[in-house]
């Protein structure tokens, strides 16, 4: 097992780092969970960091003591997986901001990964560019997201946070600093152990900078809001939406409880309260011509597939009017229960519509209310349980049972447990079960790799 | 009830530049919009039509493109809409851009209320709308935060006075701005946009209108002359003043009073 924490540890990191080491009641109660909630642990010191050099020397101490080492960025996860469970050193990197270097030759920003994804947004934007992977929370860090290759909303047309990364500077847990990948396009120069790393949630190495794909931000989007008569009518017609020969960047389901959550929430209407069911699409392109005919051939789509009408969003107001409801759904669904749990199971596209009515014939007969949206351009759905007053034992009870039914119904029609969140300590059992024994053991195997006195974020994912 | 909103195209983007050499305005790339200010008049019109029924027409004075605004307003739901277009129209201040606007009016109407919204994120002088009810004779009012009550001959509204909210009963016809942010503006409809016939947009000229003498409109009928456009000089430099509570007011009072901002 691990080492105690000792004075003399916490002597040891203090003058490393003087003035950035915690420990006790120093330690904001934050520290001790994540945005669910559902995960505690309290870090025994709290170190943050402020380069790679940091890093470094804290993993080669805590490597010689044995100390179990958790990294944090905003805190914003939803599995448990930035929790200190074991104690020890928990590693902020959220003073790690600096942008290195923007290279617009190869298209390519260099960033420390404690950088936010709404400031790294900011930041290629005022230039004319985009760093395309656009996950609904804007405060969380790049080295969260690709801590849990995290997706969002433009994954359809533009991919995920792998997609986008080029290269990354990792601190083993030895101490030894890595760069896996490299600015360059291509690569089939052995193991990916960048592809590895990312989506590992930090139980690998530590990721400290990122160098990340941008593309000169399109000069045209319009986003289409799409009321359906029903939930089954606006999903079904998504394969045929990936059919057409358009590719939106982002097409995105909600249903009518879910925005009324956010009308309360952000104290504003929706523009429309047309039906219980829509679509949200945007496209992009560089000129306007484009933009609308892409609009257009999926909008008359659309309305062959029985749309009630399509409503367009061609200006910064209106997109802020329907954008700022879809970002705000997780807080949304959060502030209208006392308690909640998620699951954010990923399906094959065709068969969203079928997991979504599942899941309401899942709350009808455990007795629980849940809401979902998600993306269902890429068949990643987010679907929260919630407790609404249940007393202790019985959500216990009727939320297992509601994971249970809803991850094995995702296991046998080819779905994952995990579009973007990540396993955490969470979903761990979840993740055994879609897996099996064997991938597990696999897994372990190459964390061992790494790891091999397993001091990175122990208990987590594997 | 018959209702016109009056409504501006305006540039693209919200975030306009001014070139400091030139004066002349840097166009975004994004080319023109619906003035996000009108919308909110628009929809307060729309949901006023639910009610009682009636029409909505719009109205706006531009160069032929405008036309675009007025189609828009058509998908967002208006019945009809106006374009005042001429070249004797150009280069119009307040004064002659409001005249223009009632002479349109009282072409177009009759109309038991005329709504406006609070400014233009162009121009910005909130005025037009009060001086358009001034050339035609009727009432006005600012600010107006919600529509109470509509009766046979008045309209009772809640207006923002800085200090209050004040409940205003106004005889019809009658002229009202919308403040900003007071609902939701409803979005244009595709459906709506593919069933819009081109004859929902009558254009008129000064030809067409009671008052036909060129010189009481466009540049000629402008008594504003703009000597110069240039943007507003931006500075970061900030004063920390540190202190108690009371201490603090003190010094922020002096500071504010020796810059003669209060």
């Amino acid at each position: 097992m691990f080492s105690k924490f000792t004075d003399s540890d916490f002597n040891h990191y203090s003058s490393l780092f003087p003035g950035r080491v915690f420990r006790g009641s120093e330690i904001n109660e934050d520290y001790c969970h994540d945005e669910l909630g559902t995960a505690h642990g309290t870090p025994d010191v709290l170190v943050k960091v402020l380069s790679t050099d940091d890093v470094s020397k804290v993993m080669e101490y805590a490597y010689g003591r044995n100390l179990p080492v958790v990294v944090r960025g905003s805190g914003t996860g939803l599995v448990g997986g930035a929790v200190a469970i074991h104690g020890g050193v928990m590693l902020d990197t959220s003073l790690m901001k600096k942008v290195l270097e923007l290279d617009e030759n190869n298209l390519t920003v260099t960033v420390q990964s404690g950088i936010l994804l709404m400031e790294l947004a900011a930041y290629c934007d005022e230039r004319g560019f985009q760093y395309c992977p656009d996950p609904g929370e804007k405060s969380a860090t790049i080295g969260g997201n690709i801590s849990t290759n995290a997706g969002g909303m433009r994954a359809m047309k533009y991919g995920v946070t792998r997609d986008s990364v080029r290269a990354i500077t990792v601190v083993l847990p030895s101490g030894e600093v890595m760069r896996f990948g490299s600015k360059v396009v291509k690569n089939s120069s052995g193991y990916d152990l960048k592809d590895l790393i990312i989506g590992s949630e930090g139980t690998l190495g530590i990721v400290t900078e990122a160098t990340l794909k941008i593309i000169p931000k399109p000069e045209h989007a319009i986003s289409i809001l799409v009321p359906f008569r029903s939930m089954r009518e606006a999903i079904s017609t998504v394969p045929k939406i990936i059919r057409a020969q358009v590719t939106p960047v982002a097409t995105e389901y909600m249903s009518q409880d879910v925005i009324l959550f956010a009308e309360e929430y952000l104290g504003k209407k929706f523009p429309t309260h047309d039906s219980d069911a829509y679509l949200l699409l945007t496209f992009d392109g560089n000129t306007r011509e484009a933009v609308m005919h892409d609009m257009e051939t999926i909008a008359e789509l659309c309305l062959e597939n029985d749309a009630i009408d399509v409503y367009m969003i061609d200006t910064e107001e209106r997109s802020a009017s329907v954008w700022s409801a879809r970002s705000a759904f997780l807080e949304a669904i959060k502030g209208s229960t006392d308690q909640m749990d998620e699951c954010d199971v990923v399906v094959p596209r065709s068969l969203v519509a079928d997991f979504i009515l599942y899941t309401h014939e899942v709350a009808k007969t455990v007795g629980l209310r849940i809401p979902s949206f998600g993306h269902a351009g890429d068949g990643n759905l987010h679907i929260y349980l919630c407790r609404d007053g249940l007393e202790e034992r019985v959500w216990e009870e009727r939320k297992d049972r509601a994971f249970a039914m809803m991850y094995s119904r995702a296991k046998e029609i080819g779905g994952l447990v995990s579009g973007e969140h990540g396993i955490g300590l969470d979903k761990k059992a979840y993740l055994l079960e879609a897996l099996g024994e064997r991938q597990l053991e696999i897994m372990r195997g190459i964390k061992k790799v790494f790891d091999p006195k397993g001091i990175l974020n122990p208990g987590k994912v594997v | 009830m018959d209702i016109l909103v009056c409504v501006k195209q305006v540039p693209g983007s919200s975030n306009v530049k001014v070139d400091g050499k030139t004066g002349l305005l840097i166009r975004p790339k994004k080319g023109n919009k619906l003035n996000p200010y009108d919308l909110y008049a628009l929809e307060a019109a729309l949901e006023i039509r639910q009610k009682t029924g009636g029409k909505v027409a719009v109205l706006t004075m531009g160069p032929p493109q405008a036309k675009e605004a007025l189609e828009e307003c058509v998908w967002m739901g208006c019945d009809e809409g106006f374009l005042l277009t001429d070249r004797a129209f150009g280069g119009a201040d307040v004064l002659a851009t409001s005249y223009t606007i009632s002479q349109g009016i009282r072409k177009a109407g009759p109309f038991d209320l005329i709504i406006c919204g609070k400014q233009t994120t162009d121009g910005d002088t909130a005025q037009v709308g009060a001086e358009t009810a001034e050339h035609l004779g009727i009432p006005h009012l600012s600010n107006v935060i919600r529509v109470r009550d509509i009766a046979e001959g008045h309209i009772t509204v809640d207006a923002n006075q800085e200090n209050m909210i004040v409940t205003v009963r106004i005889a019809l016809p009658c002229l009202i701005c919308m403040e900003s942010e007071v609902n939701t503006p409803r979005l244009p409809s595709y459906r709506r946009k593919k069933a819009t016939d081109e004859s929902v947009i009558k254009s008129f000229t000064l030809e067409d209108f009671e008052d036909r003498d060129p010189s009481h409109y466009g540049l000629k009928g402008s008594p504003t002359q703009v000597q110069k456009v240039y943007p507003p000089e931006k500075s970061s430099s900030r004063t920390m003043v540190e202190g108690t509570s009371s201490e603090l007011s003190e010094k922020l009072y002096s500071l504010l009073s020796e810059k003669k901002f209060i």
